[in-house]
This record gives C-alpha cells, structure tokens and sequence, in this order.
C-alpha cells in the first residue's frame, strides 16, 4: 500500500473547482449579522498554513531554510491562535432577548413551555 | 514501513480536519449554531496541527540529521506564535476587531509567501507549473501580508490619511507588471537552458521585494469606509496563497481550506461593493479623489442644535425609535452607554430596533459585534433591507455617529459619488435625531441634506456622552414618570 498524496495539475484544479464552489455556497448562506465573526472564522480557518509550515521547516537542511520556516510556523501559529481567540470572544457575545423569549413562551401552547427554562440555560452557561 | 503507517494516518486526519474546518464554517450560517461551529473547526486545526509532527517519520533523506534542531524550532514557533496571538486576541478590545483580524490576516500571508520563499531559494520545486504556482502563491501571500500590515496601521489610526499622488495607479500597474515580468524570468531561466542575467537566489530576492512593495503602495491610498473591502480583499488573496501552496505541498487539506476562505472573500467583497454601489475595481484602484469635492448650496434648510437631555426626554414619550449607529459609536466607545439609554426606553414602553448598514463601520458586520458585545440581543438588530419600510411609520430616527449611509442625496442626486448606494431612509422618520461630533462631512466629502431637513435636529458631542447625558435626563423625570 502507498499512501503517498500525488495531485497532478488537472486534479488539483478539480479540487479547487469543487471547493471554491462549496465555500461560495456555504459563505452564501451566512447572514449579515454574523459577517466580522464570519470573516475572522475564515481568516481562523487559512491558519493551516501553519501545517504546510511544520512540514517545510521539518525538512529544512540549512541555516536559510531553518530560518525562514522557523518564520512561516511562528506567523502560521500567530493566525490560528489568535484568529480563534477572537472569533470564539466574538461568537460567545451574541445572544438572543430573555424578554422575547417569555413572550413567545407567553403565547405558546402549553406543551412548548420548555423554551424560557431553555434560554435561561444557556445563559447560565455563559456566565 | 512507518513512512507508510505515519503517511495513513496523517492522509485521514488531515481529510477529517478538511471536513471539520468546513463543517465549522457551515454551522456558523445561524448565531445559534456559531459558537459550536468555530469549536468544531477549532478541533479540526488541532488534530491536523499535532498529526503534521508525524511528518519527521517522512522527511527527505538530506534532512534527516537536522531532525533534532528543526523539531525543537517548530515546537519553539508554534508555541511562541500560539502564545503571543492568543493572548494578543483574547486582550483586544471589540472595537479593535478590524485592527487585530487584519494582522491575523497578514499573518497568514507571511506564512504562506515564507514557504513559498524555502520552496524557491531550496530549488525544492522542479517544472515549471510547480514553480510558477509557488510564485504566484509567493506574490499573493507578500502582497496579502505588507497589505494587511498597511491596513492595520490605518485601522489603528498610525496612518492616518489616504495617500493621495498623481499617476500613484499607473505607478503601481507598473510594479505589478515588473514583479509579473520577473517571475515569468525565473520560471523561464530555471525550466530551459536561458542564459542568466543575475544568479537565480537575486532574482527570488528582489521577486519577493516588488511583491511586497505592491502590497504597501496599492493598500495606502485607500481608506475609510472602503476598508471593509480592503480587509475582505486581503482575506480572500491569503486563502489562495494558502491554497496555492497547499498544491506545491502536495497536501489537499490545505488546497481546500485556502480555496474555501477565497472563494468566501470573494463573495463576502462582491457584498460590499454591492452595498456601497462601487465595484471592486473602483474601490481598490480609484479613491475618493479631491474632484468628489462639489459645490454646496443647493441645500435648503439650517442645521438646528438641540441639548442632549431634551432628545432623550422627547424619545421617552415617543412610541418606536430606530438607532443608526455608524463607526463614530465605535470610536467614541459608546455602545455599552447606548444601550443603557436603550433599556430606559424599553423600560417606558418605547419600542426600539437598531438599523445596521451593510458597510456601517470598518468592517462588514462590525456594528453587530458592536452591539453585540455591549448585550444587545440580536433580534433587535435589523439589516437595511429588512428595516427601510418602517422608518416611514416610526416617530424618532436616532444616527449615532453615522453620516454617508444616511445621506438621502444617494436616492436623488445623480452628480453624488455615492448616488446609488442604498441608505437606511432616516429622513422618512417623522423626527430625526444626528448625534455628531462636529460639522464635518462623512468620508466621501459631502454634505448631508439629512442634517438640514425640517425634521432633523442635531445634538452636538461625543456618542458616548450624549447617551450619558441622554439617560440621565430620562432618570431625572423620576419614578412618576416612569410608573404613568
């Protein structure tokens, strides 16, 4: 068995075709509210550069190439770190009103009663 | 054998991280779903992180005896650059959240143009579509870093006015097309037998100088309410630096994260510029010339001040207000202040909605975060296009700190720079209150008609102080007031 990763040209623009049209579709459906945690979400997520640097410095053979991966990981590192520090920060502060939470408890038929008891859950949580 | 065993392992923990990453980004389409969707990506990055130190099990044979000493450097980066970004991250204040993802950003760049950079001056890559991807991946990703860097500066307010010179765009067409010309040379001069000029390592050199000095001179003249595009932009070309190196890598979870935060930049800036009326192009390589400067005059009516306290006593007893804030909230700090004033308001029976512009602030979505951070619930934040009917039944329209996004001259004045442009329709309220700093005009350079409507008032200070000011003045009526 070869578990070798070999991607000629045609494949890798395949690759690329597929999942620059997944990303379109997936981003597509995030609404305007959520677009700065979107785009530090996705800033996070071109962090795996940082994989890309492990395996350059790992096969470094001189002072140079030590030198510079030894760069790559430490900014490939920086951007994953710091990209889902801020984008979880920014994630946790979004929350929905307790107060029109009861009303729609308020209104709601008497076996939907779980939801204010819900709410109030995740919010203990949080704090 | 365990080259074999080690490649299996790190092949499908790398594909999984490749699901998870993008599955991480699919729950984030709901603020329910989010928190769990970045957890979900963040464990992905993690496994895919740990399993690439399997790599030392496959490293080329020349290598092998610098094992020791690299291991210990990319054990030394990783954990420096985690612990410095994380605390970094988890220490920036909200309204610093544009500031901090661009260096983020940059960053990843960095990364990206440094192992371009080994790739090249290590002569790892042989043929020539290899190496013209490395140095494509090599020119997006300095152009993404110096970029990044500049936009930080401004965002910081180091930098503080767009750079304005004649000829500046041909100029830079130019360095583009030199650096171009010098990367085609070296796939040329290392792929045949062309004589060379300058030894090849020169040529990478000064290769990697143009790129990131494109980066500086395309990123400086730009400014203001076109820096959401610009942060945007730089997010989608550091997807494709990461991308375009994932293949010269040969690995696949890279090509597909790199490619997914470029085609999500992409969208993310034609939204943008969709929402400002300009397109991409205009936006990066056309600014606000001194010619946007016209004429005033036409405008009738006066600027009338009113005190702080007698605009939130009059929106007490009103019965639907609508906020519109814009990036002066931010600067003066004043969101937690604003929605203290908010809860007086909602306390008295008054109904109150917040109406976000798709470019208010410094970046997209930056006044949700805003707001968000200061506890605002999200359902009373409302994008344009689903608040625009109501301004025109609704008592009291409240800008804070906004001016272009609610200049009524993008509806009616074909001669405006930003005619076109979708506005939140403050001025169809029945009373308007502009909460502003001073006379001056928003960042296009022009005059606003709103400010002089009949129906406007103005109340002269600092955001965050007039909700101060704002708030006493509804405490002071007392509990009777309250209480009727």
């Amino acid at each position: 068995m070869n578990f070798q990763i070999d991607i000629g040209g045609f494949i890798a623009l395949y690759i690329f075709m597929v999942t620059a049209f997944a990303g379109w579709v997936i981003i597509g459906r995030v609404p305007a509210i959520l677009h700065t945690p979107l785009m530090s979400g996705s800033n996070f997520v071109h962090g795996i550069i940082v994989v890309g640097g492990i395996f350059t410095l790992l096969n470094a053979t001189t002072p140079l190439e030590q030198a510079i991966g030894f760069i790559a990981v430490l900014l490939g590192a920086g951007n994953v770190a710091g990209g889902f520090a801020v984008t979880q920060r920014m994630l946790a502060m979004f929350k929905t009103s307790g107060h029109a939470a009861e009303h729609h408890a308020k209104h709601a038929r008497p076996g939907k009663r779980a939801k204010p008891t819900a709410v109030k859950a995740i919010k203990a949580k949080k704090a | 054998m365990l080259v074999t065993i080690s490649q299996a392992i790190v092949g499908s923990i790398d594909l999984m991280a490749a699901f998870l990453l993008m599955f991480g980004l699919w729950r984030m389409s709901s603020p329910v779903t989010a928190p769990s969707g970045i957890l979900v990506a963040g464990i992905g990055m993690l496994a895919a992180i740990l399993a690439s130190f399997l790599y030392v099990f496959s490293v080329a044979a020349a290598a092998r005896s610098h094992l020791p000493m690299n291991i210990g450097l990319a054990g030394g980066a990783l954990v420096l650059g985690v612990g410095v970004a994380w605390w970094g991250g988890r220490k920036v204040a909200i309204t610093a959240m544009p500031q901090a993802v661009a260096l983020f950003n940059g960053m990843g760049g960095g990364a990206a143009a440094s192992i371009a950079a080994v790739e090249l001056f290590g002569l790892k890559t042989h043929g020539a579509i290899p190496l013209t991807v490395t140095l494509l991946g090599a020119l997006i990703g300095s152009i993404s870093l110096s970029g990044s860097i500049i936009a930080w500066a401004k965002l910081d307010a180091l930098l503080k006015k767009p750079l304005h010179l004649r000829g500046l765009q041909v100029f830079n067409g130019v360095v583009l097309l030199v650096a171009l010309c010098v990367g085609g040379y070296i796939v040329l001069t290392t792929s045949t037998a062309l004589t060379q000029v300058l030894p090849v390592p020169q040529l990478i050199e000064i290769f990697f100088g143009i790129s990131l000095m494109y980066g500086v001179l395309m990123t400086l003249p730009i400014g203001g309410a076109d820096m959401p595009v610009v942060i945007s932009v730089y997010n989608a070309f550091t997807g494709l630096a990461v991308g375009l190196e994932g293949f010269v890598l040969q690995n696949p979870a890279l090509m597909i994260a790199g490619m997914l935060v470029g085609a999500a930049g992409l969208l993310l800036t034609m939204l943008m510029a969709k929402a400002m009326n300009r397109s991409v192009a205009k936006i990066l390589f056309m600014s606000f010339g001194p010619g946007a400067k016209r004429k005033r005059g036409a405008i009738k009516g006066s600027l009338k001040p009113v005190q702080a306290s007698d605009a939130g006593i009059f929106m007490r007893y009103a019965k639907s207000v609508i906020i519109c804030p814009g990036y002066g909230l931010a600067v003066s700090q004043g969101q937690g202040k604003l929605y203290d004033f908010v809860k007086l308001l909602q306390a008295a029976g008054v109904s109150v909605k917040f109406a976000i512009h798709p470019v208010a602030g410094r970046m997209p979505g930056q006044m949700d975060v805003l707001l968000a951070e200061a506890g605002v619930p999200y359902d009373l934040i409302v994008q344009l296009a689903d608040i625009n009917e109501e301004f025109k039944t609704t008592d009291v329209a409240l800008v804070i700190g906004a001016n272009d996004t609610v200049n009524p001259e993008a509806r009616t004045d074909k001669t405006s720079p930003i005619f076109g442009m979708p506005i939140l329709n403050a001025d169809q309220a029945k009373k308007c209150y502009v909460i502003k700093r001073g006379n001056g005009n928003g960042y296009a350079g022009i005059v606003n008609p709103l400010f002089y409507a009949d129906n406007t008032y103005m109340v002269y200070g600092d955001a965050s102080a007039v909700c101060v000011a704002m708030a006493e003045a509804i405490r002071g009526l007392g509990a009777p007031a309250a209480a009727a």
